[in-house]
């Protein structure tokens, strides 16, 4: 299966759905993405791993720069997942701590801290 | 030998080749169902690093991949033929790969991220590089009986 993204505005909130696999492969699509919104203004990111099926070290390395380039602005990159096997790799590399991880994208779309 | 033996160019489009082919053996084999999913992320991280390997070095052998039933264990191998400097050997490369410090800082900090992955992962696992390459070996237990279907 291959990589699907489509973003929405909510509220203040840029929230990007992903589909599919996260890999070497399609990584660098979610990598355009993201620089993509993030020049076009867009600070507050939701990322909505809900269909993600696949997530490897590369996608991790997208999402980090991801988090890095929002910061520059100010801005927050939180991400909404609920799959074991999906949350497994970002405590084993200790990820967990860097990024909010929601349980639903309302959630992840009301947050402040 | 191995029960399956993958050799593939060392293109990012591939390497989901071979974690699917790595998971539908390794099922086959007897690895557990929930663990699957571990052996499909272990064998793309070891594939993604070969082939960053491979292209960083310009090398255009394919990556090796060995997919091994054994005794109560199923054991991979992924192989890439990615020159390394030897410590404390002299070699006509020493020194010549050395690139520009802010891009290689990026692809060692993703290559270090991805064995940090494998070895969070998999119990047994070995990595092992020479001149001549490197090689990632994982194994994972398989169920004692496992009947033919």
């Amino acid at each position: 299966m291959d990589l699907s993204l489509s973003t929405r505005t909510v509220g203040d909130r840029t929230v990007v759905e992903v589909g599919g696999e996260i890999d070497v492969y399609t990584a660098p699509k979610l990598r355009e993405q993201l620089v993509e919104l993030v020049n076009d203004g867009s600070y507050h990111l939701v990322v909505d791993m809900e269909g993600v099926d696949f997530l490897d070290s590369t996608g991790l390395g997208v999402l980090v720069g991801g988090l890095k380039r929002v910061r520059a602005h100010e801005g927050s990159l939180r991400l909404v997942c609920n799959q074991e096997r999906i949350l497994k790799i970002f405590r084993i590399t200790g990820l967990t701590k860097v990024f909010p991880i929601h349980t639903s994208v309302d959630d992840a779309v009301s947050a402040t801290d | 030998m191995a029960t399956v033996e993958l050799r593939f160019s060392a293109l990012p489009e591939h390497v989901r080749t071979a974690r699917l082919v790595a998971a539908a053996v390794a099922r086959r084999a007897g690895v557990d169902e929930a663990v699957l999913y571990e052996v499909r992320l272990a064998v793309g991280e070891a594939c993604s690093r070969a082939v960053g390997l491979h292209v960083s070095n310009g090398v255009s052998a394919p990556v090796q991949v060995a997919l091994t039933e054994e005794e109560k264990k199923f054991s991979i191998e992924v192989g890439d033929e990615a020159p390394r400097a030897v410590p404390g050997r002299a070699t006509d490369s020493d020194g010549a790969g050395d690139a520009p410090a802010g891009d290689e800082s990026g692809a060692e900090a993703e290559d270090e991220m991805g064995l940090a992955v494998i070895s969070g992962l998999v119990d047994d696992v070995e990595v092992t590089s020479d001149e001549a390459g490197g090689v990632i070996r994982m194994s994972w237990p398989t169920a004692d009986a496992s009947t033919p279907s």
